[in-house]
C-alpha cells in the first residue's frame, strides 16, 4: 500500500514539477494536485482537483481521496498573477490556516510536509553569520513574505503541537535557483544591468530547484519530524555571483536601489520587495547541519555549482515574462 | 690634445640655440649630413632600434668614424647621420627595455612568474573565480591586498615590536584578548596582521554591530575575515578551530579620552569567556601599547554623533582643523605582548552557565592584561622612540 500524497500549489512551475515527480516515485501510490487555477503544463499521472485552500472544501479533498500526506508548497513571494498584496497574504495566511485545519479534522493524514523559506530569518546587520533552525529573526518581519511565512509557520507549529501523531516537517529551504526557476531573486540576475547596493557585498546561499524537489520528495517518504534549513554548500557574495555572471553591475546608494526597485516593481519590470534589499545589503547565511544529520539529505548541488547551472541556462536564451514563484 | 677636444664636444653640444649646422645638438642633421646619406637608406632606422646605446644621444657629422664602428655594430656607416625626421619617438627596444626594467624593479628576479601569478589573480578576481568561507572571508584578497597595504604602515611607521609570540597555539581555536585603543581600531588591524606574519594563522576578529551596518566597512570587515561579535558567531569559530581576536573594551575603550589612557574600561558582560569555557579553548591576552597616542582623542562631538549614529566624533589636535592631514596617525612605536595562554579546558561546558565563574575568568584576563601595560609602559623610553 503506497502513500497518496496531496500537493498544494500545483499550479506554479515547482509545484507541478514536483507533483510530477513524486507521481513517478514507486513508494507513492497517488499524487493529487490542488490549486485555484489549472497548471500550465504537462502533470503526467497527477490527478488535479480544483479547489480553492481557502475554503472548507479542501477537507472534503482530504477525507474523499483518502490522503495520508500533504505538502503544502503555496506559500507564494510574489503576488504575480494572483492579484494584489491582499490577495496574497489571504492565498498565504488563509489558505494555510483553512489546510491546517483541515489536516486537524483528518482522520487520515499521517505527514505534513511544509515548503517555507530562510526569508523567515529575515537580513540585518546584527544577525550571526549562521542561522540554526533554532533562531528566530533578529526583527519581526513586519511586511510582505516574510511576514506571511512568519506567521504561517506558527499555525504549523500550533498544528504540530495540537496533532503530535502527526509528523511534521518544514523546510526551510534557501534561495531556488535553476534554469526553470523564475523567483524575485532569478529576475533580479536576469536584469541587464544588476544594481548593487553601494558598499554591502551579501552573502548568499542557493539551493538548486531539483535539491528542492529532492528534499521534498524525501521528507514526504521519510517523515522524519523537524524543522530544517536546506541550502547547497558554500556561499557566494553578490559581487562574486555578478562576476560570474559576467553582466555589468552598478553600485548605488541603498535608497536609490528601493526606489529603482519599486519603480520597476510598479512597471512590472521586476519584483523587488524591500525584504530583498535587505537581502541583497546585508545577505544571509544558514547552517545546514541539521539537514545532514537528522534529516538525512545530503543536495547534489552546492551554491557556486547551483549558480553555474542557473549561469549555463541564462547564456544562451533569456527567458522572460513569468514574475511567479 | 685636437682629438680629445673634439671628442669633448660630442658629450657637451656647442651652440644649441643657434641655426641648424654642425653640432647643433637639434635633431635635424644638417643639410650636409642629409647630402650625404642615399636616398635608400631611409628604413635604416629600424634596424637602428638594436643598437640602443647609440640613440639616445645625438651623434654629430664631427664624431670620428672609428668611435662610432666600436658601440654600434652598423653595418653602414651613413644611416648614423642621416636619421629622417619623422623618427624622433623613443624607439621600440627602449620601450620594452624600460618595462623590463621596470618590471625587475617591480617584482625582483623572477619577475616573469610573479607577473603571470598577478595577471592570474587579476583574472580570477575579475571572474569571480575565488572561494569564500561561511563567513564571506576572502583569503586571497586578505593575503594578497590588505596585508600587503598594511604591512609598510605597520613595519616603517609603527615599527611594530612583538613578544611572546610563542603563546598563540600553532593549531586549534584560541581566543586572543586584547586592549583596544586609539580612536580608530587600527590595533585589531596590526593585530592580525602580526599574527598573520609572525604566527602564519589568520585571526579572525568579532566586530561590534556598527561595523556590519555601515557601507564599505561592513564588507571590507567581512572580506577581512570579521564576523559579529556575538555568542552564536564567536562559538562557531572557536569550536571550528580558528583564531578569534576580541576587543572586549568594545567603543567604551576604543573611543576613551587621551587622559585615560591605558585605562582599561569594563570588559563587556564576558561574553567572550562563556564563549571560550563552552568551547574549551584557551584565552591568550594581548596589551598592546603605543596605539593610544595615534590619535589623542581630546573631545568628543556627542550631538553630531548622536545624529548621525555613530558612538562619537574624535576631535583631537590635528582633527578636525587641519583635515586630512589631521587623519594620519601620529607615529608612535607600538609594543605588542601576547601573554601566557589561560586555559579554560579544565572546566565543563557546564561551568559557563555560572555566572561567577565567568566573571572570575573575565577579571583575571583583565588584570593580566592591565599589569602588563603598566610593565610595558614603565620600560618605554619615549612615545615615539
Amino acid at each position: 500500500m503506497g502513500r497518496v500524497v496531496l500537493v498544494t500549489g500545483i499550479s506554479r512551475d515547482i509545484g507541478r514539477r514536483f507533483a510530477r515527480a513524486a507521481a513517478g516515485d514507486p513508494s507513492i501510490e497517488r499524487v493529487i494536485g490542488v490549486d485555484v487555477v489549472p497548471p500550465r503544463g504537462d502533470i503526467g499521472d497527477v490527478s488535479f482537483v480544483r479547489a480553492d485552500i481557502r475554503n472548507p472544501v479542501i477537507a472534503k479533498v482530504l477525507a474523499k481521496e483518502d490522503v495520508d500526506t500533504v505538502v503544502h508548497m503555496s506559500v507564494i513571494a510574489t503576488p504575480g498573477s494572483a492579484g494584489g498584496r491582499g490577495t496574497m497574504k489571504e492565498l498565504n495566511v488563509i489558505g494555510s490556516m483553512q489546510l491546517l485545519a483541515a489536516c486537524q479534522k483528518s482522520t487520515t493524514v499521517e505527514r505534513l510536509v511544509v515548503k517555507s523559506t530562510t526569508t523567515v530569518y529575515g537580513s540585518s546587520p546584527r544577525d550571526p553569520a549562521m542561522f540554526t533552525e533554532d533562531m528566530g529573526p533578529k526583527r519581526q518581519p513586519s511586511s510582505g513574505y516574510a511576514k506571511d511565512v512568519f506567521e504561517v509557520e506558527g499555525y504549523v507549529r500550533g498544528f504540530a503541537r495540537r496533532r503530535p501523531d502527526v509528523d511534521v516537517t518544514m523546510i526551510r529551504a534557501a534561495n531556488v535557483i535553476g534554469p526553470h526557476v523564475a523567483s524575485p531573486l532569478t529576475n533580479y540576475f536576469r536584469l541587464p544591468v544588476i544594481p548593487r547596493v553601494l558598499g554591502f557585498d551579501p552573502r548568499l546561499q542557493f539551493l538548486h530547484e531539483d535539491d528542492l524537489m529532492a528534499v521534498l520528495r524525501h521528507a514526504a517518504t521519510s517523515g522524519i519530524p523537524g524543522t530544517f534549513n536546506v541550502a547547497g554548500d558554500g556561499l557566494l557574495t553578490l559581487s562574486q555571483a555578478v562576476r560570474r555572471l559576467g553582466t555589468p553591475s552598478v553600485a548605488l546608494p541603498r535608497f536609490a536601489v528601493g526606489r529603482l526597485g519599486a519603480t520597476m516593481r510598479q512597471a512590472r519590470l521586476s519584483d523587488f520587495s524591500p525584504e530583498q534589499l535587505g537581502y541583497l545589503t546585508y545577505g544571509r547565511g544558514v547552517d545546514t547541519t541539521r539537514m545532514r544529520t537528522h534529516l538525512g539529505f545530503e543536495p547534489a548541488y552546492s551554491t557556486a555549482e547551483a549558480f553555474a547551472d542557473f549561469c549555463r541556462a541564462l547564456a544562451p536564451a533569456e527567458p522572460q515574462g513569468a514574475s511567479r514563484g | 690634445m685636437a682629438e680629445e677636444a673634439r671628442e669633448d664636444a660630442v658629450v657637451i653640444p656647442i651652440g644649441t640655440g643657434g641655426r641648424p649646422g654642425r653640432g647643433s645638438g637639434s635633431a635635424r642633421p644638417s643639410s650636409a649630413a642629409r647630402n650625404l646619406a642615399p636616398p635608400a637608406a631611409k628604413p635604416a632606422p629600424r634596424k637602428r632600434a638594436a643598437a640602443k646605446k647609440a640613440t639616445p644621444k645625438k651623434p654629430t657629422p664631427k664624431k670620428p668614424a672609428p668611435e662610432r664602428a666600436a658601440d654600434a655594430p652598423d653595418p653602414t656607416p651613413g644611416p648614423a647621420t642621416t636619421r629622417p625626421r619623422l623618427d624622433t619617438g623613443i624607439p621600440v627596444g627602449d620601450w620594452l627595455s624600460a618595462l623590463q626594467g621596470a618590471a625587475l624593479e617591480v617584482f625582483g628576479d623572477d619577475w616573469e612568474r610573479r607577473l603571470a601569478e598577478l595577471l592570474a589573480f587579476a583574472r580570477r578576481r575579475l571572474e569571480g573565480d575565488y572561494e569564500v568561507d561561511d563567513y564571506g572571508f576572502d583569503r586571497e584578497l586578505t593575503e594578497r591586498f590588505f596585508m600587503t597595504a598594511l604591512r609598510p604602515i605597520a613595519q616603517k611607521w609603527f615599527r611594530l615590536e612583538v613578544r611572546g609570540l610563542e603563546n598563540i597555539p600553532a593549531e586549534g581555536g584560541a581566543l586572543v584578548v586584547s586592549n583596544h585603543s586609539g580612536t580608530v581600531p587600527l590595533d585589531g588591524l596590526m593585530t592580525m596582521l602580526t599574527v598573520h606574519d609572525h604566527a602564519h594563522r589568520f585571526l579572525r576578529p568579532l566586530g561590534a554591530d556598527l561595523v556590519f551596518k555601515l557601507p564599505v566597512v561592513s564588507s571590507l570587515a567581512r572580506k577581512g575575515g570579521a564576523t559579529l561579535a556575538c555568542v552564536e558567531d564567536a562559538e562557531r569559530m572557536l569550536s571550528g578551530g580558528d583564531l578569534v581576536g576580541v576587543w572586549p573594551e568594545g567603543f567604551k575603550g576604543i573611543g576613551k579620552p587621551f587622559s585615560e589612557r591605558y585605562k582599561l574600561q569594563r570588559f563587556g558582560r564576558g561574553g567572550f569567556v562563556s564563549a571560550a569555557l563552552r568551547t574549551g579553548v584557551p584565552i591568550i591576552p594581548l596589551s598592546v601599547v603605543g596605539a593610544e597616542e595615534i590619535y589623542p582623542l581630546v573631545g568628543n562631538v556627542p550631538s553630531l554623533a548622536r545624529l548621525l549614529g555613530v558612538p562619537y566624533i574624535p576631535v583631537t589636535p590635528f582633527f578636525p582643523w587641519l583635515g586630512p592631514l589631521g587623519m594620519v596617525p601620529l607615529p608612535s612605536k607600538w609594543v605588542l605582548e601576547f601573554g601566557e595562554p589561560i586555559r579554560t579546558d579544565s572546566y565543563d561546558a557546564a561551568e559557563a552557565e555560572d555566572p561567577m565563574l565567568v566573571f572570575n575568568v573575565t577579571d583575571q584576563v583583565r588584570e593580566t592584561i592591565q599589569h602588563t601595560l603598566f610593565d610595558l609602559l614603565r620600560e618605554r623610553d619615549g612615545v615615539f622612540s
